[in-house]
């Protein structure tokens, strides 16, 4: 199989280590060669952030390129616009609706795009946007945006829900697990 | 597809960590910087090893050096500028050589994600005249860690391992192995440790051999690889770069992937160049192996082609050698960026805005508050390396004399100061600068982690360790006048700072508050904005923290990111800010 591209991306803080770990799992499960490529140090002070999860027969990079991602999860929608010039031709983009205020645009100096999923949907990319923390609040907790996503991309993927739930059992705390398992179904059948 | 019963999916630095386990290391003192730190934090895992933190990477090398003369194999980690601290050792232990295996971790940091500089650590091991591996994903990681020990003691050396920020913080599938302890004695020997010239002088010929030896070790070692393809394009390539490059060309080029990064082959080179029609070099930062190449008589291509900054990329690659790039699609809008910002609650904040409100000139250092640089504080005016906050100090305020002396400041964090800021400071106190030294003690190493130092009262474990009064030690050195701060008083800060200044003697104060990300930090409820009394001024904004913003003409609060420091409602003329309630 040739090598198929996750990039995960959002705000230093967000929790997009928790998905990456999830999907790292997940795909070593189906019997993959999996790479997956993280920032540490000074970008994870609220800056934008990405991680790089590549899987498939014979993994070489260990990140993803301009026009290589099969699917972008976006923790925020600006990010999701920073990064959509890393989306395939055909490649999906799931992205929660939230907006962090950069600090640009915080101190006034920039303005935060207007309607920017509208624009994203404009370059007739597939755009699938949510209000995650809204979905997440609903399962439980705030913190549970990074799983709401994981939900959501659950869909494009044919790998059985057990084995989904495999791979959250095993990476999320006990005494989370039915909490983020609400929020992965809330975020599938959304 | 392979069984991968027994593979983990494992950090590239995670997996040095193993390799250093399995290859019964027994000693570890490294100073963190990334992206190095992982390695002896995941190493410190295991019990087995004992692991310390030490001040800074010439004290952690030496350390590690005493460790492998015992006859137990030895390991000190850090980054690239790391290096040049610990050079000093480093270029004398290639003269001694080891007892026990001493390998030395340096992790580059091409595109700068979290560094001052860009420089090639492969210029370290040829100056110091020792061998370097360089391993290009988590397997080779650990495979080169334990190859790294067997060549330090084969060849009495001691050997770089050089990561870089891609396969230091990628994860791919490892195998992991046993661990084996080899043991062996120490024995005096005054002609092979005691480099005074009389002993050096016979050692230099055993450095220049071991070179030779090494040589002829590189053209037949696994470490170096020829994967036959194509012959009409032949690759030369190491590290990541061999990643972009397989990812590129697949089987459509031919590639010679060196896992030896010093020294380099010559036979090896000459016969994988006969085979092919064109030749070219694919090495991120400096022509390392291009140069060695050309000094063969060959004809190759490298620097060229590729770029001397930054990191390389499979599109990269691909355009560079005539190969097809996908094509992108981006929205109509201009997108801000999203620099890393302090914290909310960071405690520098509080310092910053103190120092921009008087006017001061920031001599700053390397750490988190490097972020106070940064719009809307704008305070720190230079970064240069570990500790140069002190010594730049004294040298600006001796030039400028009183013009300077009653605003000019050097900052410097807790283990920065531990680091190499002290012997700035003895500096200020023997040759007597009236300088003013700010140290921002946060209780912890905050940029790379959250790691201890000798400051924290707490070792790489969490142990209770020693602790160095800041203080007293200030005391201790001359310095008569030492005030402490709490950076989220403004009042008072702002008062300190002035009275220091206005000293007629050198000084330091200490800006004391605990990182707001600490675990042990209790938070208090997020402000709450009274919409009756925010007249939208934008006050609070000055101090450029993440969780303030205007929405709808008034401050607005971000109750997931405030921490409810409360240094902002110091700056509202109207107390619109007010104390949330606690849960």
């Amino acid at each position: 199989m040739k090598t198929k591209n996750i990039m995960i991306v959002g705000v230093g803080g967000q929790g997009s280590l928790l998905a990456s770990k999830l999907l790292g799992h997940l795909l070593m499960s189906q019997g993959y060669d999996v790479k997956v490529s993280e920032v540490h140090g000074m970008s994870q002070r609220g800056g934008s952030v990405v991680t790089y999860v590549r899987y498939g027969d014979k993994v070489y990079s260990p990140v993803i390129d301009k026009g290589e991602a099969d699917f972008i999860v976006s923790f925020e929608a600006l990010e999701a616009a920073r990064w959509l010039p890393f989306l395939k031709e055909d490649g999906v983009i799931v992205t929660n609706t939230q907006q962090i205020d950069p600090m640009p645009v915080i101190t006034g100096a920039m303005e935060y795009p207007e309607d920017i999923i509208g624009k994203m949907k404009a370059t007739g990319l597939k755009v699938d946007a949510l209000d995650c923390l809204k979905l997440a609040e609903e399962a439980g907790s705030s913190k549970a945006v990074n799983v709401v996503l994981l939900g959501r991309l659950s869909h494009y993927f044919d790998i059985s829900d057990e084995d989904w739930d495999a791979s959250l059992s095993a990476i999320v705390p006990a005494r989370f697990l039915e909490m983020n398992r609400k929020a992965f179904r809330l975020g599938k059948n959304a | 597809m392979e069984n991968q019963s027994k593979k983990e999916l494992m950090l590239g630095n995670k997996a040095v960590a193993r390799g250093l386990y399995e290859a019964g290391v027994c000693f570890i003192s490294s100073y963190p910087g990334t992206p190095s730190t992982e390695i002896t934090e995941e190493a410190a895992k295991y019990d087995e090893i004992y692991c310390e933190w030490a001040p800074n990477e010439k004290v952690a090398m030496e350390a590690s050096f005493g460790a492998s003369l015992t006859g137990r194999r030895a390991f000190c980690g850090q980054k690239h500028v790391g290096l040049n601290v610990a050079a000093d050792p480093l270029y004398t232990m290639s003269y001694t050589g080891v007892n026990a295996g001493l390998v030395i971790g340096v992790a580059d940091d091409a595109g700068m994600h979290s560094s001052q500089n860009e420089q090639d650590s492969r210029h370290h091991a040829i100056a110091a005249k020792v061998p370097m591996l360089e391993p290009s994903d988590s397997a080779e990681a650990l495979e080169f860690t334990k190859k790294a020990f067997e060549i330090s003691e084969r060849f009495d050396t001691p050997v770089l391992l050089k990561m870089c920020t891609r396969v230091a913080h990628s994860q791919s599938l490892v195998e992991p192995g046993e661990r084996n302890v080899p043991v062996k004695e120490y024995e005096k020997n005054i002609a092979k440790y005691v480099m005074m010239p009389g002993n050096a002088i016979r050692r230099h010929p055993i450095v220049e051999q071991r070179t030779r030896d090494l040589i002829e070790f590189a053209e037949t070692s696994d470490l170096n690889r020829v994967e036959m393809g194509d012959t009409s394009l032949g690759i030369i390539t190491a590290s990541t770069s061999y990643q972009y490059v397989k990812e590129v060309f697949g089987d459509k080029a031919s590639v010679l992937k060196l896992g030896i990064a010093n020294p380099l082959p010559e036979k090896l080179i000459r016969d994988f160049a006969a085979k092919v029609d064109k030749l070219v070099v694919v090495e991120e930062l400096d022509p390392i192996i291009e140069n060695h190449v050309k000094t063969l008589g060959i004809e190759v291509s490298g620097k060229d082609i590729f770029p001397l900054e930054g990191e390389f990329s499979q599109n990269l690659v691909a355009a560079k050698l005539g190969c097809e790039v996908p094509e992108t699609k981006s929205i109509d809008a201009v997108i801000p960026p999203r620099p890393p910002v302090m914290c909310a609650g960071c405690p520098h904040r509080g310092m910053f805005y103190t120092l921009k409100q008087n006017k001061c000139t920031v001599l700053g250092d390397i750490g988190c508050y490097t972020l106070g640089a940064v719009a809307p504080l704008g305070a720190i005016e230079t970064t240069l390396c570990m500790g140069a906050s002190i010594g730049a100090v004294h040298g600006f305020n001796k030039i400028k004399g009183k013009e300077s002396e009653s605003k000019t400041v050097a900052v410097i964090g807790d283990s920065t100061f531990m680091h190499s800021g002290m012997t700035g400071l003895a500096n200020v106190a023997y040759n007597q600068s009236n300088s003013t030294v700010i140290i921002l003690d946060n209780s912890i190493t905050g940029m790379t982690g959250h790691q201890q130092n000798p400051t924290t009262g707490y070792n790489i474990k969490g142990d209770p360790a020693g602790k160095i009064d800041l203080e007293a030690l200030c005391r201790a050195m001359g310095f008569n006048r030492v005030a402490v701060t709490d950076p989220y008083d403004l009042a008072q800060t702002d008062k300190v700072l002035k009275e220091e200044l206005a000293a007629e003697e050198p000084s330091v104060i200490i800006s004391r508050r605990p990182c707001a990300l600490l675990k042990y930090v209790k938070h208090k409820a997020p402000l709450k904005v009274n919409t009756d009394k925010c007249v939208g001024c934008k006050s609070c904004m000055r101090i450029g923290c993440p969780a303030i913003s205007i929405k709808n003409g008034q401050a607005s609060v971000d109750t997931t990111l405030c921490v409810g420091c409360g240094v902002c409602s110091q700056l509202c003329h109207f107390d619109a800010l007010e104390a949330g309630k606690e849960a």
